[in-house]
Parts: structure tokens; C-alpha cells; sequence
């Protein structure tokens, strides 16, 4: 029986790639260890390895092909004493059989979020009638969007770890040290507390630094100088001092990376006066953010997702696009009920939404694109419309983004309330490694429809 | 140049008790001329009565919250203020006073500050802890203990960015030479060859803590050792010897080698805040170094003997600094509270 050669997981997140090149052929005979092929992912080209020894019976997937999923079988190898002309991939289902748990879940998520384009996304109306688009990664959006500001402004430049010469951790700072140099391209050491301060110590000095935390788990250890160097400054120098920073980085949950690389830090954050608090879904709102968040005067926290990051959208081909900070968007105008989300939760408004409509629940989803300053005004003439209220996020309800929502919309809009203001968040636990209890730790589209349906008493 | 090692005073023996006296010289002791003894004078006076006002007011409870003086240490500010050039940026912690002053900040916005009033450096809104001037240079006042350290290093990276040939004196305590950050700092500083001088004001007791209570090295001119950043330790009651080894670090980081330490063996008369009675240490410590070791009383020494100025020419320049004290102490209680719409204004700059 041939051993089958699937095709590798190479990152928390990644649910496909390119099989850029075979660096065997039919024939050969390999052993544990060695190189056999280049898979690309849009992260970075990875080697992979053979894991078992024995002849290339079959290369079931043609060097090039895009696109090929995690798990599929991309070669088989023959053992010793196999006929490796004879080797098919008539095994495949019983390998199925034999490791069936793990893989029909992550095909179940990857699928899920294919389904989301389903709903019909208004365009944002601050782009003139007759614009041209083009398809971008959120990453993609991320880099452009620096790169234009780096452009434009000899003051902007970007630290933080790998961001130079690996080109970014997440490959979201690709390309800028070539164009830019290492001037203003700055590999730092692993040291978050010190280069959080020196971009403030910078930032006071006028310059513009773009801080990258590799993850916002990690500005943990740096937090002191975003909110009591950064933050507090400009009111305690009288306004004489301000402190033009952007940290940015990937937060919140990925895949499988446990409670301490999983933590949703927007609420933390949006906590603070001083700061401005940005936290994108889109590519085009990444793209028109940052650069407004580059440009703006004041400390800026900006969340990106890591799960969004290879996922595409139609950005805008505008000279400059620049969106402004505070504006909330309503993504798709409705009768029944407000949703309001923002980052990596729209993905579960959208998939519940889908099964909303079939059962002619008619929904306004709200984008909040900015946590801080939060655009209320937005939220509430919808809850004057709708008169129901359901937000969804991904960190935990205690004080979070959605208890802050809710306590205003009762101030300002308690007549219009039809229903109680629920919440769906992720759940009031560290977040387990286990698939099924991440799964169950996660918000989801089911919980979102479920609140969606409580609220209408359905 | 000097060489990359400390000098050799107190170095390597762990002090069984608070070493309440002074370095040695260092190597080099250049004297001044009889015109900067005398601004020295002038300036460590300055910062002197302005402190002794200070602690008067805040025991008439016009100053509210931590109030942490700054005498003895007059010296290390004065000395260092006469070893940089204009445009160079100074960066501290809370004990903060002395360094606006020699900066050249006004006392009337100093002490309006310290009374939380409309005519403070930060309109009343950041109190003694939080006072900038970008005019003046002088970029903070930070309250968390070790937190200016990294943002001196950043004030150091804008100037290499800019190629402006500027140099950060980067203040902290020997307190604060504990905290990670400053190491962080210090690897970042040297890696990229930033022009930062850290300037260690060792003035013996973070708070309470003696520096052989808290530190495993109290050569703290050796803390960057690893680091390959060049230190030594100087007498910081000596006007003289700090302005010589602030224009040695000054020079050395402007020529693009890098950073440079300073350990100021200094001492402060007062407690840690108004609040701290000092019983950590023996009276007669402090008056021993009040005695012996003054800052200003040495230079008031040297004019005198030297014969470069008169006793009743002394007078007269306590009399202008008393005077220059006594408005700037008029002012903090004449200026109004802000007004209550200042509590809504300053938190983000309009767009």
C-alpha cells in the first residue's frame, strides 16, 4: 500500500496554497528528511519534507497548481517491495476512515467562510459612482497603504520584529525595506517594552512611526508606554505635546494558538482617552484606516485579524484613499434588527445572515470600523429604526465592546428598545487549545442567529 | 577619548552600608572659568531656593499630590546643561524641577504647574511629574519609574533619522537603573549607535532602598557593560567634573560611536517626596555631605578664595534669585485655577 504525501499545514491559519515546484520526479527514491517540493502559501515559500523513505510512486498534483487544500494528497510513495507504477489514490478513502476528525472541520470552517459573500454588501457611499476596483488581500491593503504613506511623508517609518528582512511575520510589511531601505524599514530586537517607548520617544520628537507588534498579545509587555506614555501626554503637557503613533499588528483569536496568543485586545484599549482605536474588516477599510490612522496626530491602536489577512476584498483604485476615523459603516441597510460587529465578528454576522434572510428576518448590519472614538450616533438611528439591538465580537463579554453599546443605547434610546440588548462574544474562559473547544469558546453563526431570533421572539 | 571601561572608584565591592560619599574625581577634573563658576553658581542657587520654595508651599498645602526636590543634586543638571549644545534634548523622570530650570524653563510656569494653575508649563494639568517644553527642549516629567528611558533612546533614533547631529541626555535614578526597560534601551542605543547619554543620577536611595539593598552591581557605570556602551562614574557634587564628562559623552556620541553612560555620585538632602521622612538614614549622613560635599558651597569656595567675586557681590546674587523665587511663588498662587472647560480639551489633537 503506497504512502500518501498530503498536503502540509504550514501556519495556525492556512487553508491552502500553491504547489510552486516538485523537487522530485517519478522514480525517485527518497528518505525521511529530504526536500521533495516548494509549497507556497501567502505567507512565504515552505519546503517540505518527505516523512517516510521509499520510490516516488506518483505525483498526484502537477507543480503550479494554485490553490490546492490543506490534507488533499498531492503525492504516494512506494514502499519497499511495492510496484510503484501500479500506486493510485484508490486509497484515499480509507485513509479518510483512518484520520477522520480533524480534516472535514477545517474543510467545515474554510467552507463557512466561503459562504459569506452571500450577503449583498452595500459599497461604502464615500466612493464616487463610477470607481474601479481591484481585489486585494487585507494584508495586501495593509502594505499598500504604508507604502503610500511612506511615499507621501519622509517621517513615516516602520519598526517592529522581522518587519525588514523577513518581510513580516504575517508578510503584511512586504517589499518596503527594498523600496524603502533600512532607514526606514527598522528590524528590532525581541523587545516590545523598549521599542514601544523609543516609538513614542520618536513620535515626541515629530517623527511618524508605524510600530508592528508581531502580535498584540505580545504589546502586553509594552503597554505601559501606549497608554501612559503615549495616551496620556498630549492632556498632561496642556496639548503641547502630541504623540502622532500607530501600533499595529494582528489581534484577537487565530486558529488553535491558545490562550495566550488568542486575546481580543479592543476593549482593553478603547478603555483609554487619548488613544484612537481602529479595528477594520475589510480590505478597503484597512487600506483607507490606516493611512488616515498614519496621518492623524494622536496615538493610534490599530487591530488587524490574522484570519482576514489572506482573505480578499474590492479595494478602491483611488490616488489616495483615506477613510475618516470614527465613522461607522452600515454594511447592509435592514427593518428587523440592528447587528453591529467589527474585525473577524462580521464573519459570523454574514454567515448568520444568509440563514436570517431564508427565514425573512430582515437585518441592518452595522461595521464599526472604529472603536474609538465610537460612532454611537450610527448604532442608535439604527436601533431607532429597527428597535432591536444584537452585537457580536470576539472578546469576552465583561466589559467589553458590546456592554459599552449597550449601556449607551439605553441612555439614548431606551424608548425605541423593543427587546433586551444581547450580546455574543467569545466565552468567559481562557481560550482552550482543543478544536472543539475553540469552536465552543468562539462566537458563531449559529449564536448570532439564535440572538438574532430571541430579540425578534422568534 | 577614554577608554571603554569605567573608571576605577568604588567599583566591584558590594557596600555593606549606604555609601554616602562621593566618587572619586574623575581622571580628568577641568576647571572652570571664572565666569562659568559663577553662572554655575548662579544656576545651582536658582534651583536651590526654588526648591526650598517649593517644599515651603506644598506645607502650606498649595501644592498638592508627590512633590520630589531636588536639592544636593544641583550640580549634575547645571554641570550637564554647560557640556551639551542648543538643540540637544533632555529627558528625565519625576524628580524634575532642577532639569526645567536648567533648561532654561521659566520658574513662574514651573511653580504655577506645581500649584495646578492656568499659567503652569501643562496649564495645570499635569502637575509636578509632567512639565515639557519643546522650546526649551525639554520633553518630560514621566511618572512611571524608568519609562523616559526608552523615550530618550527614541528622541536619540529621531536625531540620527534626521542626521541632525543632536544629542538626548537621557536622566534616571539608581533606582530606575533596575527596570528591564532600561536595558532594553540600552541594546537597542548600542546596536544602532543612537546618540543618547544615559545619565545615571546615583544619588543613593531609590525611595528607601540603598543601592546595595537593590542592586548586584553598584558600579552602575558598568550596567552597560554587556552591552559594549562605554561608562564611568563622577563626582556629581563637582560642577566642574560633571561638565567635563558631559562634554567627553556629548563629543563621543555626536562623532556617531554610540551611547554613553554617566554614574553621578550624587545625593539628595530631602526625602524621596514631601512625604518621606528619610528615616532610612542617619542625620549625620546628610550632614556630612551638606558639609563636605555641597555643590554650591564648593564653587561659592572657589570664587571666594580665588578672589573673583566679593561676599556682597554673593548677596547680591542670592537677593535677585530670592526675588526671581519670591515672583514665581507670587505667580503660582495669583495665576486661576484652569478654567472647568480645560477638563475636555487636550485629550486628542483635532484633526
Amino acid at each position: 500500500m503506497p504512502t500518501e504525501i498530503l498536503m502540509p499545514a504550514l501556519s495556525p491559519t492556512m487553508e491552502e496554497g500553491t504547489l510552486a515546484k516538485w523537487l522530485v520526479k517519478e522514480g525517485d527514491e527518497v528518505k525521511s528528511g529530504d526536500v521533495i517540493a516548494e509549497i507556497e502559501t501567502d505567507k512565504a515559500t515552505m519546503e517540505v519534507e518527505a516523512a517516510d523513505e521509499g520510490t516516488v510512486a506518483k505525483l498526484v498534483v502537477p507543480e503550479g497548481t494554485e490553490n490546492v487544500k490543506v490534507n488533499a494528497v498531492i503525492a504516494l510513495l512506494a514502499g519497499e517491495g511495492e510496484d510503484a507504477s501500479k500506486a493510485e489514490t484508490q486509497s484515499r478513502p480509507k485513509k479518510e476512515k483512518s484520520a477522520p476528525k480533524a480534516k472535514p472541520e477545517k474543510d467545515e470552517k474554510a467552507a463557512a467562510e466561503r459562504k459569506q459573500p452571500k450577503i449583498e454588501v452595500k459599497t461604502d457611499p464615500g466612493i464616487p459612482d463610477g470607481t474601479e476596483f481591484v481585489t486585494q488581500t487585507v494584508r495586501e491593503a495593509l502594505r499598500d497603504a504604508m507604502a503610500e504613506e511612506m511615499r507621501r511623508d519622509e517621517n513615516v517609518f516602520v519598526m517592529g520584529e522581522e518587519v525588514a528582512q523577513y518581510e513580516g511575520a504575517y508578510k503584511v510589511t512586504q517589499g518596503l525595506l527594498a523600496e524603502f531601505g533600512d532607514r526606514r524599514v527598522v528590524d528590532t530586537p525581541i523587545t516590545e517594552h523598549g521599542f514601544a517607548g523609543l516609538g513614542v520617544g520618536a513620535a515626541f520628537a515629530g517623527l511618524r512611526p508605524i510600530v508592528e507588534f508581531m502580535t498584540f498579545n505580545f504589546a502586553m509587555q509594552a503597554i505601559d508606554h501606549l497608554i501612559n506614555s503615549a495616551a496620556k501626554t498630549r492632556y498632561m503637557s496642556g496639548g503641547q505635546m502630541s504623540c502622532p503613533i500607530v501600533f499595529r499588528g494582528p489581534n484577537g483569536p487565530a486558529s488553535r494558538v491558545g490562550a495566550q496568543h488568542s486575546h481580543d485586545y479592543a476593549s482593553w484599549y478603547a478603555h483609554i482617552p487619548g488613544l484612537v482605536v481602529i479595528a477594520p474588516y475589510s480590505a478597503a477599510d484597512a487600506k483607507g484606516l490606516l493611512k488616515a490612522a498614519i496621518r492623524d496626530p494622536n496615538p493610534v491602536v490599530f487591530l488587524e485579524n490574522e484570519v482576514l489577512y489572506g482573505k480578499t476584498f474590492e479595494v478602491p483604485l483611488l490616488d489616495d484613499y483615506v477613510l475618516p476615523i470614527g465613522k461607522a459603516r452600515v454594511m447592509k441597510e435592514g427593518s428587523d434588527v440592528t447587528l453591529v460587529s467589527h474585525s473577524h465578528g462580521l464573519a459570523y454576522c454574514l454567515e448568520a445572515m444568509a440563514k436570517l434572510e431564508e427565514e425573512g428576518i430582515d437585518v441592518e448590519l452595522i461595521d464599526l470600523r472604529t472603536i474609538r472614538p465610537l460612532d454611537i450616533d450610527t448604532i442608535i438611528d439604527s436601533v431607532k429604526k429597527t428597535n432591536r439591538l444584537v452585537t457580536v465580537e470576539e472578546t469576552w463579554p465583561v466589559c467589553g465592546i458590546g456592554a459599552e453599546i449597550a449601556a449607551r443605547v439605553q441612555a439614548d434610546a431606551f424608548d425605541f428598545l423593543d427587546a433586551p440588548i444581547l450580546r455574543v462574544t467569545q466565552k468567559d474562559v481562557p481560550m482552550p487549545y482543543a478544536a472543539n473547544l475553540e469552536k465552543l469558546a468562539l462566537p458563531s453563526a449559529e449564536e448570532v442567529a439564535e440572538a438574532v431570533k430571541a430579540v425578534c421572539y422568534r | 577619548m577614554a577608554s571603554r571601561t569605567s573608571s576605577k572608584s568604588a567599583a566591584g565591592k558590594p557596600a555593606k552600608k549606604p555609601a554616602a560619599k562621593p566618587a572619586k574625581k574623575s581622571e580628568k577634573s577641568a576647571s572652570l572659568s571664572p565666569k562659568d563658576e559663577l553662572q554655575a553658581y548662579r544656576d545651582m542657587l536658582l534651583i536651590r531656593r526654588f526648591e526650598e520654595k517649593a517644599g515651603q508651599m506644598y506645607g502650606m498645602g498649595l501644592i498638592g499630590g508627590f512633590c520630589h526636590l531636588y536639592i544636593g543634586q544641583e550640580a549634575v543638571v547645571v554641570g550637564m546643561q554647560m557640556a551639551i549644545e542648543e538643540g540637544d534634548q533632555v529627558i528625565t523622570g519625576y524628580r524634575d524641577h532642577g532639569h526645567m530650570l536648567a533648561c532654561g524653563m521659566d520658574p513662574k510656569g514651573v511653580m504655577a504647574e506645581l500649584t495646578g494653575r492656568e499659567g503652569g508649563y501643562s496649564r495645570g494639568k499635569g502637575g509636578s511629574m509632567h512639565m515639557f517644553s519643546i522650546e526649551k527642549r525639554f520633553y518630560g516629567g514621566h511618572g512611571i519609574v524608568g519609562a523616559q528611558v526608552p523615550i530618550g533612546t527614541g528622541l536619540a533614533f529621531a536625531n540620527q533619522y534626521r542626521k541632525n547631529g543632536q544629542v538626548c541626555l537621557t536622566y534616571f535614578g539608581d533606582g530606575a537603573a533596575n527596570q528591564g526597560q532600561v536595558y532594553e534601551s540600552f541594546n537597542m542605543a548600542e546596536l544602532w549607535r543612537l546618540p543618547v547619554v544615559y545619565v545615571i543620577e546615583n544619588n543613593q536611595y531609590a525611595m528607601g532602598t540603598s543601592v546595595a539593598r537593590a542592586s548586584a552591581q553598584t558600579n552602575l557605570s558598568k550596567r552597560g557593560a554587556s552591552f559594549n556602551i562605554p561608562g564611568e562614574q563622577v563626582d556629581g557634587m563637582d560642577v566642574r567634573a560633571v561638565r567635563a564628562a558631559g562634554e567627553k559623552a556629548a563629543e563621543f556620541c555626536r562623532a556617531g560611536k554610540g551611547p554613553y553612560i554617566l554614574e553621578m555620585m550624587t545625593y539628595r538632602y530631602r526625602g524621596h517626596s514631601m512625604s518621606d521622612p528619610a528615616k532610612y538614614r542617619a542625620r549625620e549622613e546628610v550632614a556630612k555631605m551638606r558639609q563636605e560635599h555641597d555643590p554650591i558651597e564648593q564653587v561659592r569656595a572657589r570664587l571666594l578664595a580665588g578672589k573673583h567675586v566679593t561676599e556682597d557681590e554673593l548677596k547680591e546674587i542670592d537677593k535677585e534669585i530670592k526675588a526671581v523665587v519670591n515672583d514665581a511663588a507670587e505667580f503660582a498662587q495669583s495665576s486661576p485655577e484652569p478654567d472647568p472647560s480645560e477638563l475636555w480639551t487636550d485629550v486628542l489633537a483635532e484633526v
